[in-house]
């Protein structure tokens, strides 16, 4: 019971956070048709910038001035990036935030080296917010997961119940419409972008100190977001929710399982002979296959359902 | 005026002589490490040692008139790319290389080495091994021209068990590992050793994770908790030491942590006032084994890398430098063949005593030490590590001639 209900926050922290930084990516696809390959480096820009902040100012104003400075850069890569090369199609755009994301690794190492910066969580929120039987739950997760649930509600209120966002999304299924009605589309563009990336800036300043911020950050989380994405259904802000709270549940809890295919095998009285080739691969159990759950998972909904959970689009 | 012409010709060509000559004059040792990706800050910490190492060599006007040049390559610590580079130095010229962190690399490196020597004997490369501890390396898969300065996992395992087996209340051991060759050794020998040291200890969990992947060890510590251990012996280094002792620390684990690596990098700042009598590392080395040389090499290590998170830690790099160079002016010759022929029996002198290389697998053979972090206190915990005015202090010393195991090894020496 207590490792189920420590485990289960364990996931929901890693979820939330996860969602931080598929809601961007899912927006901006959802608005712009654009598959953001550089996504997760602005999650590691956050992580950097906030760094920065907090050598200067401390965590706090690191929390604000981080996303902002994301999002400035996120709006001027649109601005001065995305919109030159939409007109040469989805290929050019693509193979755009690819080499983004290259660049940005790269001036993060020019910048602050290769190895892991000291970015660590602040002194007021290192302890202990309260125990589970015995074990205790740090008071920055609970922060992490305030910080993801209060964006949440932002996200939804300010595209549901404000003018700003019935324009998006309007301009989301009508935008020559929104257009002809005097909006500056190309402008909502823009901000769409630049708030995307801010809340993966979000995401990377409070999970870069929650884990490491490095170099590698980027690879690390990026595909794991893009999994989220194919998962929940391209373009669909409900489902990357759903989607990130899946795959941090199996992440989180496929370590606990000791279990292998031999282990089943031996359940239905079926033995696999100790010199077969195969016993190496039947002994493998979930807790070592932890990483390649969320692809399998992937594939099977591709199979299955290739517009994913709650996606709109076909194919 | 043609006499001129000829004359400062002869002149340029004889500058040119003498510099091509000053730059062969230097002696290369190529370093072969991560320096980017996530094991970059060790790759970073061998470096400094080496250049330290080299440093003083040079101060006393290098090995047989040359000095040392050290080269870093960067491998990534992926064992395909340290083939890679493994090529890039032979195609310099460089005859003496080292490395240390990692295994696989280790294991990749060693492979590709041998090839070459035993194809390439007039171009045979020395390979000086300060940290990767896989007992295969000495072992079954032993080169001529590999040389070990650390102790290998199962010499370390067997003084950290002999200190578990006396610890009378431990019941419950947990096993965490890297899932790689040297994570895999780490679990098989302390699984082994407990089993006939003391046959009551349960063994509740044998964990292996990927290498420098899992960023959040949250889920496996709710495990390590759901398991009921009260001590838990790890492998680990880097960052995958670091992380995992933050989230023990995090859920409030209660159990003590047998660990090769938990000294420096990273993991004092991380654990602090709560690993005080719960952190114990087994090392060839720490900066409390006492002596008066012990203190000299930290104080000079430290002004020449004043940084908080810069320790003396890696004296098998100043060994192996040590003994390298006597080798050279013993031979009278930097021919690797010549080098190795003396350094495969060569005796030496570091902080913690007299030291030998095994003639056998070419293994040094070194006391060991099992250390507890402590508070810093003037005497027997003098030095504190990463500033942190934490420390570890010696529990039990393990004479160099107790460290000696049986090997498999069976190397063919290269004629002449």
């Amino acid at each position: 019971m207590e490792f189920f209900l420590v485990t289960m926050l364990n996931s929901l922290s890693y979820g939330l956070l996860l969602f931080m930084l598929s809601s961007g990516l899912t927006l901006i696809f959802s608005m712009m048709g654009v598959l953001n390959f550089a996504h997760a480096s602005f999650y590691m820009l956050g992580a950097y910038f906030a760094y920065q902040t907090s050598v200067y100012l401390g965590f706090w104003p690191g929390l604000v001035i981080g996303p902002a400075l994301v999002a400035v850069f996120g709006a001027l890569t649109e601005r001065f990036g995305l919109r030159t090369v939409h007109k040469y199609g989805h290929v050019a755009e693509l193979l755009f935030t690819f080499g983004l994301a290259y660049i940005i690794e790269e001036v993060v190492h020019l910048i602050w080296g290769r190895a892991p910066v000291p970015y660590h969580i602040p002194d007021i929120l290192d302890f202990s917010a309260f125990s589970i039987f015995s074990t205790q739950y740090p008071a920055y997760r609970v922060f992490m997961m305030l910080i993801s649930v209060g964006m949440l509600i932002a996200l939804y209120l300010v595209l549901t119940r404000t003018r700003i966002g019935l324009i998006i999304q309007a301009s989301l299924s009508h935008p020559d419409m929104v257009e002809a009605l005097g909006h500056n589309v190309p402008t909502v563009f823009m901000m769409v972008f630049a708030g995307g990336c801010a809340l993966a800036g979000l995401a990377g300043v409070i999970g870069g100190n929650a884990f490491v911020t490095e170099p590698g950050m980027a690879v690390s989380v990026g595909t794991i977001v893009f999994v989220v994405v194919v998962f929940g259904g391209m373009g669909s802000l409900a489902g990357a929710f759903i989607a990130s709270l899946i795959i941090g549940a199996v992440q989180t809890f496929s370590v606990a399982f000791d279990y292998s295919f031999l282990d089943l095998f031996a359940k239905f009285g079926f033995q696999i002979a100790v010199d077969s080739g195969w016993r190496e691969l039947w002994k493998v159990t979930i807790a070592q296959s932890a990483p390649v759950l969320p692809y399998l998972l992937m594939v099977l909904m591709l199979v299955i359902r290739p517009k994913g959970l709650m996606g709109t689009r076909e194919g | 005026m043609v006499k001129q012409v000829l004359r400062s010709a002869a002149l340029a060509a004889a500058l040119l002589i003498a510099a091509s000559a000053s730059a062969e004059g230097a002696l290369k040792i190529a370093y072969l490490e991560g320096l980017s990706g996530p094991f970059a800050n060790v790759g970073e910490v061998g470096l400094r040692h080496l250049q330290f190492a080299a440093d003083r060599v040079n101060a006393k006007g290098g090995v047989l008139g040359q000095k040392i040049e050290v080269v870093p390559f960067d491998t990534k610590t992926s064992p395909q790319e340290a083939q890679l580079v493994f090529k890039q130095l032979v195609d310099q010229g460089i005859h003496y290389m080292m490395q240390g962190n990692g295994s696989a690399v280790a294991l990749a490196l060693s492979e590709a080495l041998g090839k070459h020597n035993a194809r390439n004997p007039e171009q045979t490369v020395l390979y000086m091994n300060y940290g990767a501890v896989d007992p295969a390396l000495t072992n079954d898969k032993c080169n001529y021209f590999h040389f070990r300065f650390d102790a290998d996992v199962d010499m370390k395992m067997q003084a950290l068990t002999n200190y578990i087996a006396a610890q009378k209340d431990i019941k419950k051991v947990y096993l965490i590992n890297q899932d790689y060759s040297f994570g895999q050794a780490v679990a098989k020998a302390a699984r082994a050793m407990l089993n006939k040291k003391r046959p009551d200890i349960e063994i509740v969990g044998d964990d292996l994770h990927p290498l420098g992947k899992v960023k959040d060890f949250a889920p496996y510590v709710a495990k390590i908790k759901a398991a009921g251990a009260d001590a838990i012996v790890t492998g680990n280094w880097g960052n995958d030491v670091a992380l995992l002792i933050k989230a023990a620390k995090d859920a409030g684990l209660k159990a003590d942590f047998y660990t090769y690596y938990a000294g420096g990098l990273g993991t004092p700042p991380v654990i602090g006032e709560a690993g005080i009598g719960h952190l114990k590392q087994v090392t060839h080395f720490h900066s409390n084994i006492g002596g008066s040389r012990t203190a000299a090499s930290v104080e000079a290590y430290r002004k020449r890398f004043p940084d908080a998170k810069d320790d003396y830690y890696w004296v098998s790099i100043m060994t192996a430098i040590d003994m390298l160079t006597r080798s050279m002016e013993q031979a009278k010759s930097t021919d690797p063949v010549k080098v190795a022929a003396v350094l495969e029996t060569m005796k030496g002198d570091q902080e913690s005593g007299d030291v030998y290389m095994r003639p056998e697998n070419h293994q040094l053979i070194q006391p060991l030490f099992v250390s507890t972090f402590s508070r810093a206190n003037g005497k027997d915990v003098k030095f504190d590590v990463e500033r942190t005015g934490f420390g570890f202090k010696t529990d039990a010393r393990v004479e160099a001639k107790d460290t000696v195991l049986p090997t498999t090894c069976k190397f063919q020496k290269p004629k002449g």
